[in-house]
């Protein structure tokens, strides 16, 4: 019942063998197995030296850094949206789309000049109580019902959420504090494990 | 230019196009011993080095969003390659009303490459429509004549399915299908209570080897392309065996402008462009298949004028651009509770639904005509881009309590997408536009669409029972979440008059590119460009391969058909050929 997950071994094996059985395929070049195993050079290696951002410039950057490991900070079960990665993603996306960059840049803009208008500093600068207080504010649309004035930040907000949540969920641990088990060889697929209900 | 170069290699056949229907066209032909030259219009294809699969999110920069977040709202960065609706220097343009979208892949293989992998066949009735209810024309084929040619194209290509006599939804050359995922047993209970069929699907993915091609490994990529040829696209399965026999050449990079008229009233050649050194050329064939896509098709066909064809070859009947169909596709989705107690366990399976519902209402009385099938999907796949907007947008706010959402959320949706028959109307065709070149300085294709009052009912039909089937399987239907300034995100609108609800639903013309019918066969040449051989009327040495030549475009997706009358009008033109009357 239980999918075997095969090895290295067993799938050059099988690619040999189908080859020798006379594969309309001709045959499948043995990289193409190594590809296969998911250990291609990844173009980024890991957090080994600080990312220089491309867009966004060095405050509003650790303003993202902020907001990202706010909106899916470092808990008991897993670390943050900032060890995910997510900043660089949500900046290299920004360099290439200038409507990423009126979105994200403009919001973040936005942002301080908001907080420098209620409380006579930049968000960074702000004490803790006065940040999740203008979080909490456009952190919900119907903010920008009761309190038209923060109708932009609702929308910058919204948006950034979307992008965290995608740099953070596509992250190595993002998909293990989902549980996500898979993107694997299997000789044969098991079905559905038995759940009350289902 | 043809005087000049005396020493011309003249092949056997020239088939344009490298997809499902040159793939096809391009094995039989070589195998039945003719010499084959393919135009593609795009590169020639590395799976090895093109092909993402296995790749985690994680392992690129842009996580498979694309640059710029460009495949944040269609596709992703990890589909094989593909193309897209729009691709730099190669516009199209839409009449004045019309909203349609275009889905090309210049690549070798084309679009299936990527392609969802269902291979159903098309029923008895689907050939005879007229004869069943009045509308739209019959094939100048019936079932009977195709069918020995599905059979052959299944059992080289590989599908599962299972047996299961479902009225006009006909069994094929099965593979054993998959054991069915969580999601589909719940969805399998509901369809029970509703008296909706519901069965394994039929995909063109291998569960167990078929001619050296391995058995699938589960890992539900199939769109990012198969590195083991597990599933079925041309550039694998139909070329590979073509350059075999050693009478097959490819020219990649090659964009037919025209088709040429010779002096005795067939056709003699292709021009073409090579992109790569933006330099005209001509191939020169006894015999042209053209299977460039059923819109391309019809392009390349209207763009090839002389004085015998003021209109573009083969089209005395002035029918070419016309009769064009896409699908009709809604969706909706659910989120079931029950899914959050499923534990971590691996989900993948094949890359695409174990499970469908084929038309399960197929003779009965109904407030539109013809039918629909549908797909669905959902559970706990690999995350990506784009896949907790739903959640975010719902719950809103930040911290680890919107984390824990999202987790216990996670593989918590099934969505739903029908996909039903569009019967041809006089608004919707492609011609060429007056004004507008592409970078190759070929006129370009420019599109009228408007949907009929059919598809519209039976849009709202698909809502309907997507609803019935979410709410029966214990699910709450996901509406869309509106603009921030409208304040809040849940409420819905009962829309009562049918066509109002269907156009609220409906894909966009284009969208579930299933685009043919553009070059259709019949048996009067004064209404039809090709004979029931899917040769031209006009001229004897032209033939169509693609979906074009389809008269209509039943809810089963067209590429299986595609292969089996191109394998058909293959044979036909070996057959011709030996006996010297091409």
């Amino acid at each position: 019942m239980s999918g075997k997950v095969i090895s290295r071994r067993n799938i050059l094996k099988s690619l040999t063998i189908g080859a020798a059985a006379g594969s309309v395929m001709q045959v499948i070049p043995l990289e193409a197995a190594k590809y296969a195993h998911g250990v291609i050079a990844a173009e980024k290696t890991g957090t080994a030296g600080e990312y220089q951002p491309k867009f966004f410039p060095p405050q509003q950057y650790k303003t993202l850094q902020v907001l990202c490991d706010t909106i899916f900070p470092a808990d008991a079960d897993s670390k943050g949206a900032v060890e995910a990665g997510a900043p660089e993603f949500i900046d290299l996306l920004t360099s290439e789309n200038s409507d990423y960059q009126l979105k994200l840049g403009g919001g973040l803009m936005w942002l301080d000049s908001t907080c420098t208008d209620r409380y006579g500093k930049t968000y960074l600068d702000c004490d803790r109580q006065q940040q999740k207080e203008i979080l909490d504010l456009i952190a919900y649309r119907k903010s920008a019902v009761s309190d038209p004035s923060v109708s932009q930040g609702v929308q910058f907000f919204a948006f950034l959420r979307d992008m965290t949540a995608d740099g953070f969920f596509t992250s190595k641990i993002g998909i293990e504090y989902l549980g996500y088990i898979g993107n694997t060889f299997l000789t044969e697929f098991p079905g559905c494990p038995p759940v009350p209900g289902v | 230019m043809s005087q000049v170069n005396s020493a011309k290699k003249v092949y056997d056949v020239c088939v344009i196009g490298s997809g499902a229907g040159g793939g096809t066209a391009a094995k039989v032909l070589t195998e039945g011993g003719l010499s084959v030259v393919m135009l593609e219009a795009g590169p020639a294809l590395n799976p090895d080095k093109d092909f993402k699969e296995h790749v985690w999110p994680y392992e690129l920069p842009h996580r498979g969003a694309g640059i710029g977040g460009k495949a944040r709202q269609a596709f992703s960065e990890f589909l094989a390659p593909n193309g897209f609706w729009e691709i730099d220097g190669e516009p199209y343009t839409t009449a004045p009303g019309s909203s349609f979208r275009w889905f090309r892949s210049r690549i070798e293989g084309g679009r299936t490459n990527h392609w969802g992998r269902i291979a159903l066949r098309f029923g008895p009735a689907d050939f005879m429509a007229r004869s069943t209810d009045g509308m739209g024309d019959d094939w100048p084929i019936t079932y009977d004549e195709i069918e020995p040619y599905y059979d052959k194209v299944e059992s080289y290509i590989g599908v599962f399915g299972s047996k299961e006599n479902v009225p006009n939804a006909p069994d094929g050359v099965f593979l054993p299908p998959p054991k069915p995922r969580c999601t589909e047993t719940i969805i399998k209970k509901a369809c029970d209570q509703l008296n909706i069929t519901c069965i394994p699907s039929r995909l063109a993915i291998l569960t167990k080897e078929v001619n050296g091609r391995a058995a699938c490994h589960y890992c539900g990529e199939c769109g990012r392309g198969c590195i083991t040829a597990s599933n079925f696209s041309s550039s694998q399965v139909m070329i590979p065996p073509a350059h075999a026999t050693g009478r097959f050449t490819m020219i990649p990079n090659a964009m037919a402008r025209e088709i040429v008229l010779g002096k005795n009233g067939t056709a003699e050649a292709v021009s073409y462009i090579d992109k790569t050194t933006r330099s005209e050329k001509r191939v020169y064939a006894k015999s042209f298949v053209v299977a460039a896509s059923a819109c391309e098709t019809a392009r390349l066909l209207l763009n090839s004028k002389s004085a015998s064809f003021p209109d573009g070859i083969a089209n005395s009947s002035g029918v070419i651009g016309r009769y064009l169909t896409d699908t009709v596709g809604s969706s909706l989705a659910g989120y079931f509770p029950q899914l959050e107690k499923v534990p971590p366990h691996n989900h993948d399976g094949v890359g695409g639904m174990h499970m469908y519902m084929p038309w399960w209402r197929f003779g009965k009385k109904n407030d539109f005509l013809r039918g629909y099938h549908i797909e669905f999907g959902g559970g706990r796949g690999m995350p990506g881009i784009g896949g907790f907007d739903g959640v975010c947008a719902e719950y809103e706010g930040y911290g680890s309590s919107l984390k824990q959402k999202c987790r216990s959320h996670y593989g918590t949706v099934i969505g739903f997408s029908g996909r039903g028959e569009m019967i041809p109307n006089e608004n919707c065709y492609c011609d060429i536009d007056p004004t507008v070149l592409d970078r190759w300085g070929i006129p370009v294709l420019r599109f009228h669409w408007q949907w009929g009052d059919n598809e519209l009912k039976m849009a709202r039909d698909m809502q309907e029972t997507f609803r019935s089937i979410i709410e029966t399987g214990g699910g709450k239907v996901l509406v869309g979440h509106r603009n921030a300034d409208e304040g809040n995100a849940t409420i819905e609108k009962y829309v009562g008059d049918p066509l109002l609800a269907g156009r609220s639903s409906i894909s966009e013309g284009g969208t579930i590119i299933h685009e043919l019918g553009t070059v259709r066969m019949g048996n009067n040449p004064k209404t039809s460009v090709l004979n029931k051989n899917c040769q031209a009327h006009d001229v004897k040495n032209l033939f169509v391969a693609d979906a074009a030549p389809f008269v209509t475009n039943p809810d089963k997706n067209p590429t299986l058909t595609i292969m089996a009358l191109s394998w058909k009008t293959s044979e036909y033109l070996l057959d011709q050929a030996k006996k010297g009357e091409l």
